[in-house]
């Protein structure tokens, strides 16, 4: 053993040591614990401390919130506000069409609606096809792949407010797309002040941070997949187009599905990069939902923390449909596998 | 010691119920399998008396002691899982030493117990590999030894072989069987392979569908199955069953007949069967003789003869639609197509009444 | 170039370029300069000075203007390269300048003061950075605090959410209890929750705690993260139960069981979680923003965001930073990236 590696082993195992101590001191309380209790005991036991953050912390404020969407007022305490009962929520809803905005009496609401409902359609669509194609190509036999796949990631580790910061940087007007399309023989374009450019950087930008994450995820699905299915293929002369329809796809939907879900997840809630990139413009076109919550909530200077809360328990209520939905599909999934 | 005995054991899974009513007693040092097609509560069972579940009904008692409500941990027993379900992240020595530093033996007579457990086993050249760079029969052999270093009450083995190549199996269980000679310590053994059963046992539990159909020695099992069941279930080839019809009974013999011309008075007690009854008779494929003429003979046709060098395994129907195998000790059998005559020892037939019970023999 | 070659011939066989090989290769090469690009853009131009910063079209490299002391003068001047009326190119440095005048000098004549018009000239430049981009911020920010603070967060956010996520993960995927799937529910449910939907009433809970204006009024509300549970949840649900049972025939507290089995098997699954974990507490900007109002306590991201909100946005600044920044991320995922491959290999039951 070289000297490095002995300092490498007697510096883990220090480490670690205070670690396995605390571990084997908590193991004697438990056990009684167990056997006063039995394993239904202990179940409660390993979800308290993280429920009870949970509770705190999610529980409590999302339970807080109706009460907050039924007061008006700029103070931040409930005791402070006023009871208006479902004001809030006329208020958002109140419209001549909800096709157009305009006859919208909060207009913004439902401009920020109409953004995010396509920004998360294009977006997710975006992310899983691009997503898939990554992870697709990873599985080959390809040199160096852990290289590969790293490249892929690493913009998943860049914060939204540095990532939003390089591509205003690359999209401004002295940015490195300019300086391309200038060498290309073109003409210097203001590109985030142009509603579609916008738009489409802003969906752009959030799969390019974000898509490592995903093709990680399936990569790791697809690496699942047993490797004589493929073989026993080949020698059925199957196509590739359909090898991939009727063996990847179908045993990937697992995890296809979680990307999916999640994918969904981080579209709805999309704000800090966005926000950093475009400030919610040219005018309103990337205004999307959690930025008008905040904005309404916390920034703006007709801050009404009620209206806020409202409009996000409005968003809250889509997201349960979709949540049971994904349940649905997950336990199905889950039930197949399970034991005799 | 060692003794185990279940009274009156239920489980049930909502409305569900695995296991119904079982009762056993199992003897101090004995070998004990448990055998029965899949799905038949067999590996329930198992886990009840290990202590990983709890019946919804009954007691469970070790050595006189009630350790329904005790956990597994506690009752003293060891498990070979059928998986072997060896710790990935351990290395072997580390698998076998877990569960005696749980018990805060001292590292010295751990030691000692693993280098026991491993010349024992023939695994001491792998004592620092982890689980996964052994194959199939050593991964075997160290969950046997991590069962053995435990040094427990009972071992409970669930299809410890069902993993295991068919030559290995069989290497195996002859290991098996000389462990628990020198152990001498009751073991409990799960499989739906009645070759295992058969070799392996003191005693065969036979179950089906949470039931216990059968339980005694493997001969016994042989020689006089309880009921239709468990006479197709022990043996290979397969017993062949025949419907009769009773002529004639009295409480000592029983005359039937049945399809080509068979016809047999067999020495049973036959006091609660009545001429004209439905019965089915029983008759294991190696107690069939081939028959010069055809006078007390059964007429066959047969399908099938397939030449094994000692014996020939003809496949033949009777009277349309009668399936017969027989094993013949010769080799000039005739080949498809062909009639034959059978003769059927009346001593090795087994009767078994409408309900599928056997009439116990006179 | 032979594993290139080795690779375009192993995947189909043939000694052919099958077509997908060819769109794996665009594929992957236009992978590496879309994803390091933008950051490499980004690092040089971090090394450059504000005034080429505003010049278009950019330079791909930084480039300083070469400076040169001239008798005379107390401060370094910056040299032109001037085309002069007659037609010949000199080298001169700049003293001052008037509209579209620049009164300059010949650094070996100081004395002749020559006036050209700022069209005919460029300034002498070569490679060089701009270092006091990154070293000013340590002076004139606290930024080493802000480090701190940063560190604080994501090592106390990171150690704790492991910890109580994937006991409840534990508790989740390996036993059956009343009320399992409600709290599964729960925690799913609130997978779609986004942070700023209960912004405002986890504010007043935050503030009602006592933990406004707090590290642990940055860390606590991050730690039960739905996102780890799920994952580590539906990775312990591969770990076959008969593993825990043969641990239970070993007499293993249920402690022992998650701490000595299931911990070290779903050791991939955690350091999934880890880097995730790591990455979103660096990286967390709106909550702190929210919760700490004193300067001292502030992380990276919110000292990054109050410098870059500033009435006159100094890029060059920014830029640098925001490349500190990203550093010790990308050292952890380096480090963890290795760690992950190596750990998912190797599992004995199959």
């Amino acid at each position: 053993m070289t000297a490095a590696a002995t300092l490498k082993t007697w510096t883990g195992a220090a480490l670690a040591a205070p670690v396995v101590w605390l571990a084997s001191i908590v193991n004697v309380p438990l056990k009684s614990w167990q056997r006063a209790t039995g394993t239904g005991g202990m179940a409660a036991f390993f979800l308290a401390p993280n429920m009870a953050i949970f509770g705190i912390f999610v529980l409590v404020p999302l339970v807080i919130n109706f009460f907050y969407s039924a007061t008006s007022g700029t103070a931040y305490f409930l005791q402070d506000r006023t009871y208006v009962g479902l004001e809030q929520y006329q208020r958002l809803l109140d419209c001549g069409s909800y096709l157009d905005t305009a006859t919208c009496r909060e207009d913004l609401f439902w401009k920020a609606v109409h953004n995010t409902g396509l920004f998360v359609v294009v977006q997710v669509a975006m992310m899983t096809i691009v997503s898939i194609a990554t992870a697709l190509i990873l599985n080959r036999e390809i040199v160096g792949r852990s290289f590969w796949r790293a490249v892929f990631f690493f913009p998943v580790l860049l914060s939204p407010v540095v990532t939003g910061l390089i591509w205003r940087w690359i999209l401004q007007r002295q940015g490195l797309l300019n300086l391309i399309v200038h060498d290309m023989g073109g003409e210097p374009y203001n590109w985030l002040t142009d509603r579609f450019w916008a738009f489409t950087a802003a969906v752009s930008v959030s799969v390019w941070a974000h898509m490592g994450f995903y093709t990680l995820i399936l990569l790791a699905g697809l690496q699942a997949i047993p490797r004589d299915l493929y073989e026993a293929a080949e020698m059925d002369g199957t196509k590739p187009a359909r090898v991939f329809w009727r063996i990847t796809l179908p045993l990937l939907m697992p995890n296809l599905l979680v990307v999916i879900v999640l994918a969904l997840i981080r579209a709805v809630q999309i704000f800090d990069e966005v926000y950093v990139l475009t400030g919610g413009g040219p005018g309103t076109s990337t205004l999307y939902l959690t930025q008008y919550i905040y904005e309404i909530g916390f920034a703006s200077l007709l801050r009404n923390p009620g209206l806020a809360s409202a409009a996000s328990i409005l968003m809250g209520l889509v997201l349960v449909v979709l949540t049971l939905l994904q349940l649905q599909v997950g336990r199905r999934g889950e039930r197949k596998g399970a034991r005799e | 010691m060692g003794r185990i005995t279940l009274t009156d054991i239920d489980r049930a899974y909502g409305k569900i119920k695995i296991l119904h009513n079982i009762n056993l007693d199992v003897g101090d040092g004995e070998m004990l399998v448990l055998v029965g097609p899949s799905g038949c509560g067999k590996s329930t069972l198992l886990r009840l008396i290990a202590g990983l579940d709890r019946p919804t009904g009954g007691r469970i008692e070790i050595d006189g002691a009630d350790v329904t409500e005790v956990s597994a941990a506690r009752r003293g027993l060891a498990m070979v899982f059928q998986s072997y379900a060896l710790y990935p992240h351990m290395s072997v020595r580390q698998n076998l030493a877990f569960g005696l530093e749980n018990i805060r033996m001292a590292k010295a007579e751990i030691d000692a117990r693993i280098a026991e457990a491993a010349r024992m086993l023939d695994i001491a050249p792998y004592l620092d590999r982890r689980p996964g760079q052994l194959s199939g029969g050593q991964k075997q052999r160290v969950a046997i030894g991590r069962a053995v270093v435990r040094n427990p009450t009972a071992f409970l083995l669930d299809e410890p072989l069902s993993n295991l190549d068919a030559e290995l199996r069989i290497s195996t269980r002859a290991e098996l069987a000389a462990l628990h000679k020198r152990l001498a310590t009751t073991m409990i053994y799960v499989t739906h392979d009645q070759v295992e059963a058969m070799t392996l046992a003191d005693r065969i539990v036979v179950m089906r569908s949470g039931r216990i159909e059968q339980v005694g020695r493997p001969l016994d099992l042989y020689n006089a199955p309880a009921n239709l069941f468990v006479a197709g279930f022990i043996g290979a080839p397969r017993m062949n069953l025949l419907p009769v019809k009773v002529r004639s009974a009295s409480g000592t013999q029983v005359h039937v007949e049945g399809p080509g011309g068979l016809s047999a008075t067999i020495a049973a007690d036959g006091t609660a069967l009545r001429p004209g009854d439905e019965a089915t008779l029983g008759i294991r494929p190696h107690d069939i003789e081939l028959s010069d003429d055809s006078k007390g003979s059964v007429e066959a046709r047969v399908t099938l003869a397939e030449a094994l060098g000692p014996e020939t395994v003809v496949h033949a129907i009777i009277a349309g639609d009668n399936k017969l195998v027989a094993v013949l000790k010769r080799q000039d059998v005739q080949t498809q197509g062909q009639p034959i005559n059978l003769t059927l020892p009346t001593e090795r037939m087994h009767l078994f009444d409408c309900a599928g019970l056997r009439v116990a023999s006179r | 170039m032979s594993g290139v070659v080795s690779f375009l011939t192993r995947r189909r066989g043939g000694r052919f370029w099958h077509w997908t090989d060819i769109v794996s290769w665009l594929w992957l090469i236009g992978g590496l300069v879309v994803m390091f690009g933008p950051a490499i853009w980004l690092v040089g131009s971090s090394f450059k000075t504000p005034a080429q910063l505003a010049e278009f079209p950019p330079t791909i490299l930084p480039y300083v203007s070469q400076q040169a002391t001239v008798e005379g003068h107390d401060k370094p001047l910056t040299l032109y390269r001037v085309k002069l009326p007659d037609g010949s190119t000199k080298v001169l440095a700049e003293l001052r300048r008037i509209g579209t005048v620049a009164q300059m000098v010949d650094p070996k004549a100081p004395n002749d003061i020559v006036k050209v018009n700022i069209a005919s000239r460029e300034p002498v430049r070569e490679i060089g950075f701009a270092t006091e981009n990154y070293t000013e911020p340590f002076v004139h920010f606290d930024f080493l605090r802000y480090l701190r603070n940063s560190v604080f967060v994501t090592a106390m956010a990171t150690l704790i959410t492991l910890l109580t996520n994937s006991m409840a993960a534990f508790a989740l995927s390996k036993y059956r209890f009343r009320g399992r799937d409600l709290t599964m529910l729960l925690i799913v449910g609130t997978l779609m929750v986004p942070l700023s939907v209960i912004l405002v009433p986890l504010y007043s809970v935050v503030s009602a705690v006592g933990l406004l204006d707090s590290l642990w009024g940055v860390i606590l509300p991050t730690v039960a993260t739905p996102t780890g549970v799920f994952l580590l949840r539906q990775y312990m649900l591969t770990i076959p139960d008969e593993l825990l049972d043969a641990a239970r025939m070993d007499n293993a507290s249920e402690w022992q069981i998650y701490w000595r089995i299931v911990l070290p098997l779903a050791a991939p699954a955690l350091a999934v979680l880890a880097i995730f974990s790591v990455v979103w507490r660096w990286n967390d900007f709106l909550w702190p923003l929210v919760v700490l109002s004193r300067k001292e306590l502030y992380t990276l991201q919110v000292g990054l965001n109050t410098y870059a909100g500033q009435l006159n946005v100094q890029w060059h600044y920014i830029l640098a930073m925001t490349v500190v920044t990203m550093i010790p991320v990308v050292l952890v995922f380096v480090f963890l990236q290795r760690y992950i491959t190596s750990g998912i290999a190797g599992t004995g039951l199959k």
